[in-house]
């Protein structure tokens, strides 16, 4: 079975990338973008991933089905910035093989 | 003017357990934070969360943590300067360093430890179009003084615990207190939400959701702001107002840290991982979360092992010519500044008959 998932996460200055994301190391979207520093130290996954500061917001671009989203998650959004219908909190969302070809843009820091 | 040996910037878990560290070699400890009580991230983020990498405790709620690390210092008598920003430092001719909040208050210490974590921590300010003009004019992101709205028309916007808190204390005071959210849901103490319910009832708050403020408007002050209703109609509501509260939370941001000449790295401070964590400014030191080096890791367990190996060399910088040894506290005990003595009990030596 393939280990990764290929993901493209287009960055806070608009610039595409398209990475492999591993689905066997209980890896999160945010975790992701941090160990590709796809956005710098300091202004993503601030709380380390316990939905509580939303430094991780992204858009969902794609029709993936994605985990449903938790209470902690959804009350974090409500009081995020920039925030629109596709919004999601990479830390919410575990890489698995049902995200190949995902495609999502963070959201800007705030 | 505050003087000290060790003035540390930032009373997260790695500050506070400094404290600790310094008193064993009889230095003592002030320290500044942004927040106002101690704690850091732990108090201000997620004190009901569990931590379960603390060793010899299989699992601990953050808050109790900073609650032990509390008592655990308390005879070493820190000094706290809290609510305050750590703004500028000046280095002395003797190499002692002048440490001034952005409220003024001076702190003079041969050694400063920079334990700032993510850095302080800052009001988040809602991406409302000339927002900033109006700070001070009416916009306010922090209250201290509740009397100043007496009489006032408050306009609050936020849905967690503070934007109800103080939503329900100036129902009182206010002329007229408006919420606005942008859910119809409230993150908050449950109590919090049935007390805003209640007021809401009574006609006492103004609660406007699902919406958002778009606008801020006023000739030299606030004036009044425009809300726009999250639903189908996008209904619009101009509101004259005296005061605008967002209260959406804290965001750490490393601030003014950035321009103290220190060697910065991906958001975070260089140090000495070989020796001492000290930075490039012989007498500053940068323990914890805040600083970086080849392999660093993030974790609490790592902030405590830095500000030991810190202190050590914060001592030999004070005391040159001393000649130290460390000491197992279980032979040494701890003597706190407080005249508090603990120590392990003396085995009997007794013959039996």
């Amino acid at each position: 079975m393939e280990k990764e998932v290929n993901i493209t996460i287009i960055d806070r200055e608009g610039e595409s990338h398209a990475i492999q994301a591993p689905t066997d190391m209980a890896m999160n979207l945010m975790e992701v973008v941090r160990s590709y520093e796809l956005a710098p130290e300091g202004t993503i996954g601030v709380c380390g991933g316990m939905a509580m500061c939303a430094s991780c917001q992204c858009y969902v671009m794609t029709k993936h089905d994605l985990p449903e989203m938790q209470m902690d998650e959804e009350a974090m959004l409500a009081e995020a910035f920039y925030t629109k219908d596709n919004s999601r909190l990479g830390c919410q969302i575990q890489i698995t093989p049902e995200l190949e070809g995902l495609k999502i843009e963070l959201a800007p820091e705030s | 003017m505050i003087k000290t040996d060790i003035l540390i910037i930032g009373a997260g878990p790695t500050g506070l357990f400094t404290v600790f560290e310094a008193g064993l070699l009889k230095l003592k400890c002030h320290l500044i934070d942004a927040l106002p009580q101690p704690g850091g991230q732990c108090a201000e983020i997620y004190p009901k969360k569990p931590i379960y990498d603390i060793p010899a405790f299989p699992e601990i709620l953050a808050g109790d943590l900073v609650n032990n690390l509390m008592e655990q210092i308390k005879p070493f008598e820190p000094g706290f300067t809290l609510g305050e920003r750590a703004e500028d430092i000046e280095k002395l001719e003797d190499g002692s360093f002048i440490v001034t909040t952005n409220k003024g208050t001076k702190h003079h210490a041969p050694i400063v430890a920079i334990a700032g974590g993510l850095g302080s921590f800052e009001p988040r300010k809602p991406p409302i179009p000339n927002l900033a003009n109006y700070e001070d004019r009416g916009v306010t992101y922090m209250i201290k003084d509740p009397e100043k709205y007496r009489g006032k028309h408050v306009l609050i916007a936020g849905g967690g615990d503070s934007a109800l808190d103080w939503s329900i204390f100036l129902a009182d005071v206010a002329e007229e207190v408006t919420l606005v959210h942008r859910r119809n849901e409230f993150r908050g103490a449950l109590d919090s939400v049935d007390k805003v319910k209640e007021l809401k009832n009574l006609g006492k708050i103004n609660l406007i959701t699902p919406a958002e403020i778009v606008e801020v408007a006023g000739e030299e002050k606030l004036e009044s702001v425009l809300i726009r209703k999250n639903d189908e109609a996008k209904e619009e509501i101009r509101l004259g107002v005296d005061y605008f509260i967002p209260l959406f939370g804290l965001s750490p941001k490393l601030g003014p840290i950035a321009n103290w000449g220190l060697e910065i790295e991906k958001n975070a401070i260089k140090v000495d991982n070989s020796l001492d964590y000290q930075t490039n400014i012989p007498g500053i030191y940068a323990i914890g979360d805040v600083n970086t080096y080849p392999g660093k890791l993030k974790l609490i367990l790592c902030g405590f092992h830095e500000a030991t190996l810190m202190c050590q060399s914060a001592y030999q910088r004070i005391f040159p010519d001393k000649k130290y040894v460390m000491k197992y506290t279980t032979v040494g005990g701890v003597t706190g500044f407080d005249g508090s003595k603990k120590q392990a009990p003396k085995a009997v030596v007794k013959a039996i008959n």
